[in-house]
């Protein structure tokens, strides 16, 4: 039973590490070179990348590819920056963000299932 | 052109040259193009001003080197609106049948399954029969998860390896807990006791072919909630007839929408639809424009008059200038803002965003506790137990719901209001809007038509009536006021001739000055008057004082310091103003009018409307302070205005309203546009905006509460008093049809009508 009951902690543990306290990979647009495009698959429930990092005070452009046919996929909103767009299935939808100032700018569909963050740094 | 068919044939290119017009350009700009490399031909067509370029090259280049030679070009094969909404419908379609099928699947096992175990068939494995059968079945149900349930499965994992987690994380782990369990009871039943061996493989196909059923209903639901952006996109015409020249030749040609381009001439006959914005060169007609601003009667239009794209001429035939074309005409500005509208979060859905960011792990965690609590306190068999409560607070547990209840309500929201002509901007306007409790109306302009007349001109010196008129137009000529403008038209109906005015100055809140003619002329209010020293006498103060009683506004016009003439204006009050002002008080809300002109004109106004609130000779600057006041007393404050003027105390209020005339609609200036100039819409906005956040709080409380309370029964929480436990099969249910209801909740206010008027 202690064992049970060791591995049911143990799990709990794991869950609140992988999902909230794990640093997740991020993608950078790093501001030594120019390169300020970056393409996003929104397939299977996620966006490939949904971490990434870009230079302060630099306008980035975003090409959403969507390969996921349900209607969830479909909205991509950018809550701070009032931004939104309807993506299209299997083409390639571009999002061209200001230049932002240092902070956290989410991005999600509409009930937040697919999410992705970018980091201004 | 449809843009797949572009990419496909990469090789040819169509380019629209929005400034070729003349023969000589043909030659420039194909010679542009066939000298770069990788370009096949360019063939340019001057009448359809189009250009067909064939090569590997990409079309960046061919517009930059157009450009080089001095024309803008740009991409014949965008995807239209209406296209790319055809086409995420038939992509919907798609989706739907193929959810029908794996529902189908699904259900084709679970129900057979169930019905067995509810006629007392047993789901349990106690002999070497049973356990070959179940493990048949086990591998028929491993089929069926991987035939209707693979999307669940892979996209857990892929969520699972990027830190985040979602619904078909719940799904995933909820119905493969359920299978692992019986796999492995039917492998080696003897790793758990007798009263243990119950197989789940009817509850996994259940689950699987319920959720898919679920969203299939939802994805057509959803579909009805864009039913107002569709209606808008519908009224873009497909085609224009513009009269271009080729040959030397002046010809009607028939042409995409999208060749339209700056100072086209555009003919549209009777019965059609107008393709891009402009201004009428030629003809006279009706145009019925209710489908932008919901004003019933169609709109005179003649010479000089804008029109707009997407409104029905009516009776005549007419020729226009097209002045705002593809994604500059105003129905293109609309149809953007709404979708942008329909998009943006109300504050009262932010909380909800915040614990669906949490919601997925917390279940989760949850369940582990679930049946870490049967296995430690339960009754035997506790691992079954242990497995039920896990499985069931898995698949109860719908942060969708909780996602959709906000973004449902305002596209619907914004869409139903949009059909009633009032643009709203974002979610925090809708919202805040629906608490309004005092308004704020502008006189003129919003109250009244805002378009005033000269009424009387009492002389009372030796000068002739239209020897004063033509003296005060010509003063007036340089003054933007609407009162000037009145003027200035009157002397122009009369065809009186102007003289140069010099030393104009216009002093604020009071009038204007100027030396016409070598007389030195003053035009304005009494107190205008009193500061240049021009005595009034008792009867002219009497005859003012009558004139502002009947709602004109007078005015004193002064030649070389001696009163000459009182002239009345007077802006009639908008026929359905009182109406509508009334319908505002009805709802509660205190309603104030702020004007620059004079008490007794305010009054006049203001008593025949049925205001009782009102400030007199307000200067433009203080229309804010007088925001400021009524928000200092606790009052949510929203201010209608012209949107130019005004725009200092809207940017004040916590609601601005911008009202238009017909579809001159100062889209980014406020909050809230109200297309048509009736008042009305001013409680249209306020009654599709409480509808839309009762709407939405309906959807939060029903969503909150069956997240909350589903959990805990889930888990088993009755089992102690009743010996009851929720059985997953319930769950799946339950979960399908949660995030139905709340968009079917939400396409309930696709029905909601703002009071007859």
């Amino acid at each position: 039973m202690l064992i049970i009951n060791l591995v049911g902690l143990g799990l709990i543990a794991l869950i609140i590490w992988w999902f909230w306290l794990y640093k997740p990979e991020v993608t950078q647009l790093d501001e030594n070179n120019s390169q300020s495009e970056l393409t996003i698959i929104v397939e299977d429930g996620t966006y490939q990348p949904a971490n990434i990092s870009i230079a302060e005070n630099k306008p980035v452009t975003l090409t959403f590819i969507r390969k996921d046919a349900s209607p969830c996929a479909g909205t991509v909103l950018f809550p701070e920056l009032e931004m939104s767009g309807e993506l299209p299935l299997n083409k390639p939808f571009v999002v061209s963000l200001p230049a932002m100032t240092k902070g956290q700018y989410a991005f999600h569909c509409q009930m937040k299932m697919y999410s992705g963050n970018i980091v201004v740094e | 052109m449809n843009s797949s068919i572009a990419t496909a044939n990469i090789n040819a290119q169509e380019l629209i040259i929005e400034d070729a017009s003349c023969a000589s350009c043909v030659a420039k700009i194909e010679k542009a193009l066939q000298s770069i490399a990788g370009v096949d031909s360019a063939e340019m067509n001057l009448a359809l001003r189009t250009v067909v370029v064939t090569g590997e090259v990409k079309q960046d280049t061919l517009i930059k080197a157009i450009a080089s030679v001095g024309y803008k070009a740009k991409s014949a094969n965008q995807t239209s609106d209406e296209e790319l909404l055809d086409e995420k419908e038939i992509a919907e379609q798609k989706y739907y049948k193929k959810l029908m099928l794996q529902m189908w699947v699904g259900l084709g096992l679970g129900i057979p399954l169930m019905v067995y175990s509810l006629l007392g068939g047993p789901m349990t494995v106690n002999s070497n029969l049973e356990r070959t059968i179940w493990l048949i079945i086990g591998l028929i149900c491993a089929a069926v998860m991987y035939f209707a349930g693979k999307h669940f499965y892979i996209g857990a994992y892929k969520s699972f390896v990027n830190h985040s987690a979602n619904m078909d994380t719940l799904i995933a782990l909820g119905t493969g807990t359920a299978w692992l369990y019986s796999i492995v009871i039917v492998i080696n039943p003897t790793i758990v006791p007798e009263m243990a061996r119950h197989v789940y493989f009817e509850a996994t196909a259940m689950i699987i072919g319920l959720i898919n059923l679920g969203l299939a209903l939802e994805v057509k639901a959803r579909g009805r909630t864009s039913e107002a952006i569709k209606r808008l996109i519908g009224l873009q015409a497909k085609t224009a007839r513009v009269i271009r020249e080729v040959q030397g030749k002046k010809q009607d040609l028939d042409i995409p929408i999208e060749q339209v381009v700056l100072n086209d001439a555009v003919r549209v006959r009777p019965g059609e639809r107008l393709p891009v914005d402009g201004t009428v060169l030629e003809g006279e007609t009706a145009i019925d424009e209710s489908m932008l601003t919901g004003e019933p009667m169609p709109v005179k239009k003649s010479l000089g008059d804008e029109v707009v794209a997407g409104t029905i001429n009516k009776t005549g035939s007419i020729i226009f200038k097209a002045t705002r074309v593809g994604k500059d005409t105003a129905l293109a500005q609309i149809i953007n803002m709404v979708k942008r509208a329909q998009n943006s979060k109300p504050p009262i859905g932010r909380l909800a965003d915040v614990i669906s960011g949490y919601f997925v792990p917390v279940i989760m965690i949850i369940a582990v506790v679930s049946a870490m609590v049967w296995l430690n306190f339960g009754p035997e068999p506790t691992i079954a137990f242990a497995v039920v409560s896990a499985t069931t607070v898995l698949i109860i547990a719908c942060p969708c719901a909780l996602g959709l209840a906000t973004p449902m309500s305002v596209m619907v929201g914004v869409g139903k209001a949009a059909e009633a002509g009032v643009l709203i901007r974002n979610g925090e306007a809708l919202q805040t809007s629906s608490k309004i409790t005092a308004m704020v109306l502008d006189k003129t302009g919003t109250i009244t038509l805002g378009a005033p007349k000269v009424t009387d001109i009492n002389v009372v010196n030796a000068l002739d009536e239209n020897s004063i008129l033509s003296l005060v137009a010509s003063l007036e000529t340089s003054s933007e006021h609407p009162l000037a403008q009145a003027i200035v038209e009157t002397a122009n109906d009369k065809a009186l001739a102007l003289s140069k005015v010099d030393k104009f100055h216009a002093i604020t809140g009071q009038g204007v000055q100027g030396v016409v003619d070598n007389k030195q002329l003053f035009f304005g209010n009494a107190k205008l008057m009193k500061e240049q020293g021009v005595s009034l006498t008792a009867s002219v103060i009497t005859t003012a004082q009558q004139m502002a009683s009947e709602a004109k506004t007078p005015m004193y016009f002064a030649v070389n310091g001696e009163l000459a003439a009182i002239i009345a204006v007077s802006d009639p009050i908008k026929d359905d103003s009182i109406s509508a002002i009334q319908r505002l008080k009805d709802n509660g809300i205190r309603v104030v009018m702020l004007t620059g002109d004079n008490q007794a004109t305010a009054k006049a106004v203001a008593d025949k409307v049925g205001i009782t609130e009102f400030f007199a000779e307000v200067l433009p600057e203080d229309k804010s302070s007088k925001i400021a006041e009524l928000q200092h007393q606790g009052e949510i404050v929203g201010m209608t205005g012209d949107g130019i003027n005004d725009a200092p105390a809207l940017a004040l209020a916590n609601v601005g309203f911008a009202i238009g005339t017909g579809t001159d609609v100062a889209i980014e200036s406020a909050d809230i546009t109200l297309m048509r100039g009736s008042l009305h819409g001013l409680a249209d906005a306020i009654a599709v905006s409480k509808a839309t956040l009762t709407n939405i709080k309906q959807n939060l409380i029903g969503a909150f509460m069956y997240n909350v309370a589903g959990v805990p029964f889930a888990a088993g929480i009755l089992y102690p008093f009743f010996g009851l436990l929720l059985s997953p099969v319930i769950a799946g249910a339950a979960m399908a049809f949660s995030s139905l209801t709340v968009v079917s909740n939400a396409n309930r206010l696709r029905f909601f009508k703002p009071q007859e008027h």
